[in-house]
């Protein structure tokens, strides 16, 4: 009971991570329909910039750590959001309203392209910070198994609630979210209507990349290591999330990133560690053969 | 979501919004606006990340700064910005290069352009017997030839059925390993191993094809994405059997009908009465795999004439059009997945026989994506365009060996400025397998590109 109880606790911190990144996913495929494969690398330049703020933040002095953690994200949130808009205007804007693979084939080109320029420029060891954190909370501490929960956990569910919340205001009360809404029905129509949809997708990419970004942070300051490469398998991992949940739905990511998330880490606690991925990977494909549509998306309607 | 796939939609995008320049000549003004707005975004991206390195110390994680770099990469956006705003973007009129040609050149450069084909095969046939060939050369030529094979083979399943697949790699694999393990477990040679690979690959493409039958598009590419790193982890963990990321080492090579590529008594060379050379061996390995790829171009160009051929086609171009008039949509699907595993699968056991040592490592997503990327970027469905973007990625690839760091990078650079410049791909008009008297070329912009 204990054991499970702690690895639940795990598994929702890791769903949440899963879930910021999986937003961007499912935020730009409604929108667009093109899998932004860059974004996991995104994703991995957010936890680089992450790493870069903090070690600055230790040269210049402060080290009071909720400020430092503050100051972090803002700077990571906005410096990966320039690289979202940035990979957004070179890679897909010129391609938009082309056949459907050459979005999709410049996107993994995109993703090289970022993977390989972290490498060049921070080089291709594994970085890593010491905890910033050590704080937790622990209960049921009379039997032999002590749960612990610690605060970068509860700090991380908080800030993904706190921003599912932020972000389902925005699409659904702000001129921006109806103009997405809008987009996401038709981008013809909206067009055509009046809505700047060039903008529109943009900021689209902007919030993504910003979220993706929050999300790379909170896995820096979890795991205490990165390189060159998590994202790769975060973002496949992200995007199974997405396509778990119903892809195009923002509160279907969350719970897509959820569920890939605990069916990770329980059959990592209860079976093997080496095969979390294929059993991430066979529910997304035994989820999509008798739901083809994901678990909260809308059925596609085949127009003769 | 944008119903993507009307026939309005496929309509070329609307220019972009460029500064109106006067007819007198470019706008200096504008150009340095958007050169200035680019250098601030280039320097909002290269500051953080570029200008601060990381570098581990005796005292934990520090920061290096490298500002000289940041200045040159700013300097080299601002600059390109500025010029192609005023050269290239502000032109009144811009015209690709095929209008800027003299009118008589056109029929001249079409006639050259049907000749290309023949011509590649003569030089890819000749090419071991060039003067200046080595070992080097050879094995380029092989690596590029496995590609092209490889490319052929995922045409099957993407340009002529339209079902995306990400997860090429994993028939690859299952080559690979099905050569390389029953060399070592049964003592297969590479000619009994061959035919076996291709089966066992065919087999798990139809594996594959069952459960993804009934789903379209992205969730395909997913589902198939998912296969590809499912096979690849299965192989990186699966330690008693398949030797796990160690490999396995000590594949035997392949003979020439039974005659070993050895020195001495009882070898090639001693049979046919030649000197023993090293270079032999690389060059029955060449033929072979040449041999290998034209046997998957043949296979494809007369599949196309046969029924089945033309039903992938039709479910390429509308899958509701072709289930109406009677054709069979799963064994369409089914055999597509299944013809393209399998040249997957003879590439594998060649692979397998030319490295002599594998591992999961060499299968993983990023070859799938470098396969789709070969197949997308020839040119849907053209076979010749699939063997051009192969020798042009792998050949560039490889001959810029030197710039090991910066290759990956010029590398999907090349990727995502080759789709903005042509996003049909490379050769972008397809050959009919039916026509009316005449065959005429029709363009890419008029094939479908499918919805799985």
């Amino acid at each position: 009971m204990e054991y499970f109880l702690q690895q639940l606790i795990n598994g929702v911190t890791l769903g949440s991570i899963y879930g910021l990144i999986a937003i961007g996913y499912t935020m730009v495929y409604g929108i667009i329909g093109m899998i932004n494969f860059a974004h996991g690398d995104v994703f991995m330049v957010a936890s680089f910039v992450g790493l870069i703020a903090f070690l600055l933040l230790t040269a210049i002095g402060i080290t009071f750590v909720p400020l430092a953690l503050c100051i972090v994200l803002i700077l990571a949130m906005a410096i990966t959001a320039l690289y979202g808009w940035t990979v957004e205007r070179i890679a897909y804007r010129p391609l938009r309203g082309s056949f459907r693979l050459a979005p999709l084939i410049s996107a993994i080109g995109m993703s090289i392209v970022l993977q390989n320029y972290i490498q060049v420029v921070q080089d291709a060891r594994v970085k890593a910070i010491p905890p910033v954190f050590t704080s937790g909370f622990t209960f049921m501490d009379h039997s032999d198994f002590v749960v612990r929960v610690s605060t970068v956990q509860i700090i991380i569910v908080v800030t993904t609630v706190a921003l599912m919340a932020v972000f389902a205001l925005i699409v659904s009360r702000t001129s921006l979210g109806r103009a997405q809404r809008a987009c996401e029905q038709d981008l013809r129509m909206a067009a055509l209507l009046g809505v700047n949809t060039d903008r529109t997708i943009s900021l689209t990419f902007l919030m993504g990349a910003a979220l993706a970004a929050v999300a790379g942070v909170m896995y820096l300051v979890y795991y205490g290591v990165i390189d060159f490469y998590i994202g790769f398998v975060a973002g496949i991992k992200a995007f199974t999330a997405a396509v778990l949940g119903g892809i195009g739905s923002l509160p279907g990511a969350m719970l897509g990133g959820m569920a890939i998330g605990l069916i990770e880490t329980f059959w990592s606690a209860y079976f093997s560690v080496e095969y979390k991925d294929v059993a991430a990977f066979s529910i997304l494909a035994i989820v999509l053969i008798f739901m083809p549509s994901g678990l909260l998306g809308r059925p596609e309607v085949e127009k003769v | 979501m944008a119903a993507t796939d009307t026939e309005l939609d496929r309509a070329p995008a609307p220019e972009p919004v460029r500064p109106a320049a006067s007819r007198s000549g470019p706008d200096v003004g504008k150009a340095l606006k958007s050169a200035v707005l680019g250098g601030l975004v280039a320097a909002g991206l290269f500051v953080p990340v570029m200008g601060l390195r990381t570098v581990q110390t005796n005292f934990g994680l520090t920061l290096r700064d490298d500002w000289p770099s940041v200045a040159w990469a700013v300097g080299i956006v601002f600059v390109g910005r500025f010029l192609l705003s005023l050269l290239v973007w502000q032109r009144p009129d811009r015209r690709g290069l095929a209008e800027l040609m003299p009118a008589q050149a056109k029929p001249l450069l079409a006639r050259a352009a049907t000749l290309l084909g023949p011509a590649l095969v003569v030089l890819a046939l000749t090419m071991p017997w060039f003067p200046n060939t080595g070992r080097v050369q050879l094995d380029l030529g092989i690596l590029i030839l496995t590609y092209v094979m490889l490319g052929w083979g995922l045409n099957i399943v993407v340009g002529l059925a339209g079902l995306l697949d990400l997860g090429y790699v994993a028939f690859y694999a299952v080559g690979a390993y099905t050569y390389a393990l029953s060399a070592h477990y049964l003592g297969f040679t590479f000619w009994l191993a061959l035919p076996l690979s291709g089966a066992l690959a065919a087999m798990w493409g139809l594996m594959l094809g069952f459960p993804v039958l009934r789903l379209r598009g992205d969730y395909l590419a997913i589902v198939t994405l998912a296969f590809g790193e499912i096979v690849r982890i299965v192989l990186l963990n699966w330690y008693w059997f398949t030797g796990g990321p160690n490999g396995i080492g000590g594949i035997p090579r392949p003979s020439f009908f039974g005659l070993p590529f050895k020195r001495g008594e009882g070898g090639f060379a001693d049979f046919f009465g030649l000197h023993y050379s090293p270079d032999q061996r690389l060059i029955f390995l060449y033929y072979l795999i040449l041999a290998l790829a034209f046997l998957t171009n043949f296979v494809t160009l007369r599949l196309r004439r046969l029924p089945i051929g033309r039903a992938w086609e039709a479910l390429r171009e509308d899958e509701i059009a072709c289930r109406s008039l009677g054709i069979n949509t799963t064994n369409t699907k089914l055999t597509a997945f299944a013809l393209g595993a399998m040249f997957g699968g003879f590439a594998g056991s060649f692979f397998a026989t030319r490295q002599g040592f594998i591992s999961p490592e060499s299968f993983s997503f990023i070859e799938s994506a470098l396969i789709l990327a070969i197949v997308v970027l020839g040119g849907m469905g053209s076979q010749l365009g699939v063997a051009i973007a192969a020798t042009v990625l792998i050949g560039g690839f490889e001959y810029f060996r030197e710039f090991a760091e910066y290759r990956m990078l010029v590398f999907g650079a090349a990727m995502v400025l080759i789709m903005i410049w042509r996003p049909r791909g490379l050769i972008s008009s397809r050959t009919p397998s039916v026509f009316l008297k005449q065959r005429k070329l029709i363009s890419g912009e008029h094939v479908g590109e499918g919805h799985g």
